[in-house]
């Protein structure tokens, strides 16, 4: 896993692979904290919908989004619906294709397959991290591993913990456990909240979501919720600092 | 400590989906320009997203859980995220209890 690190020599400088390797560690480390409460929740959530231990733990080595996992434990149904998880997960992570698009001026120097073997873990927290890094200082596979093994070994502990710990818990809703997924989501939507842009995507997404609740089975108001706001945002064209990213990356 | 292989197909689908988003865009920005309409909609999807998901239990299931959702986002605009979770979940116990 390392030797994709190690094959960068030029991108190195002064303080060398460890040093990077080394502060990208440190930088994340208060992020962790999140990490552990939000896996343990998400263990415990997919515990109470019949996952086991073992099925949570590669779901967070596998998939390793945890927006998007946590989608598909609440839509979760026995036997599992491939196609609407696979094609929610798709949906969910879209936001991925702009990160890493941002990414790319900042890895020209990279080898191809540094690039995306790395681009495995890009998450919110170590992306927005790598993008400050490289303001002030070229961008090394070192420090970017630096910044997400943590994630990605604390993700996978956590929600395998929490799915243990949660199969014995009994009647979550005592706990308002079972309003945990809508709170999560709002923190999440708080986070990504962009000003006068995101009203009026959302609330097409909400006005379409909460009548295709009304009107059609299962979990259908989460692709057309989607679908709307995607067309709202169509609508509205793009940002102008994604057009300035373009050019930057041209 | 069971693996169904049904399960396991979704965590694989799931997987490729998700590795997919992650390797499109550096792929998109190395073969074209992503912009105009199509970068406003990508914008677009993943809040409209949670929006949807979080839509009939915010709007449509009672006053309880409405109130415990707005509560929810005022939290968040102060506090951690973990707290406002926290407060939410507290709020909706409270609530369904004062809503009966």
């Amino acid at each position: 896993m390392t030797d994709n690190a190690t094959r960068a020599p030029r991108l190195t400088n002064g303080s060398g692979r460890g040093g990077d390797f080394a502060a990208g560690f440190l930088t994340i480390l208060p992020v962790l904290i999140a990490v552990v409460v939000y896996g343990l929740l998400f263990g415990t959530l997919a515990a109470q919908k019949g996952l086991s231990a073992l099925e949570v733990a590669l779901m967070s080595a596998m998939v390793f989004a945890g927006a998007s996992q946590f989608v598909a434990v609440d839509i979760w149904t026995a036997p599992p619906s491939i196609l609407l998880l696979g094609a929610t997960a798709l949906m969910v992570n879209l936001r991925h294709v702009l990160m890493g698009a941002a990414l790319a001026p900042r890895v020209k120097g990279w080898r191809r397959v540094q690039v995306y073997f790395s681009l495995f873990f890009m998450a919110d927290e170590n992306w927005a991290f790598a993008l400050q890094r490289a303001a002030k200082r070229p961008l090394t596979p070192a420090y970017y591993l630096g910044l997400s093994l943590p994630l990605y070994a604390g993700w996978i502990a956590t929600t395998t913990l929490g799915a243990i710990f949660g199969e014995a818990l009994k009647s979550p809703e005592r706990y308002g456990l079972d309003f945990a997924f809508t709170a999560v989501f709002l923190t999440l939507l708080a986070g990504l909240w962009q000003g006068r842009r995101s009203l009026s995507p959302w609330l097409v997404s909400a006005a379409a979501a909460v009548a295709a609740y009304h009107l059609l089975p299962g979990v259908w108001y989460i692709a057309l919720g989607g679908l709307a706001g995607a067309l709202a945002g169509a609508l509205q064209g793009e940002r102008p600092a994604d057009i300035e990213r373009a050019e930057d990356a041209a | 400590m069971q693996l169904d292989p049904l399960t396991f197909a979704a965590i694989a689908v799931m997987a490729i989906a998700t590795y997919a988003t992650r390797g499109v865009g550096y792929w998109l920005v190395r073969h074209k320009t992503v912009s105009g309409r199509f970068a406003g909609a990508l914008e677009a999807v993943p809040g409209a997203v949670l929006t949807a998901i979080i839509a009939p239990m915010a709007f449509v299931t009672g006053p309880a859980e409405s109130g415990a959702a707005l509560i929810t986002v005022l939290l968040a605009l102060r506090l951690p995220l973990i707290l406002a979770v926290a407060g939410g979940c507290l709020a909706v116990v409270g609530l369904r209890l004062l809503f009966g």
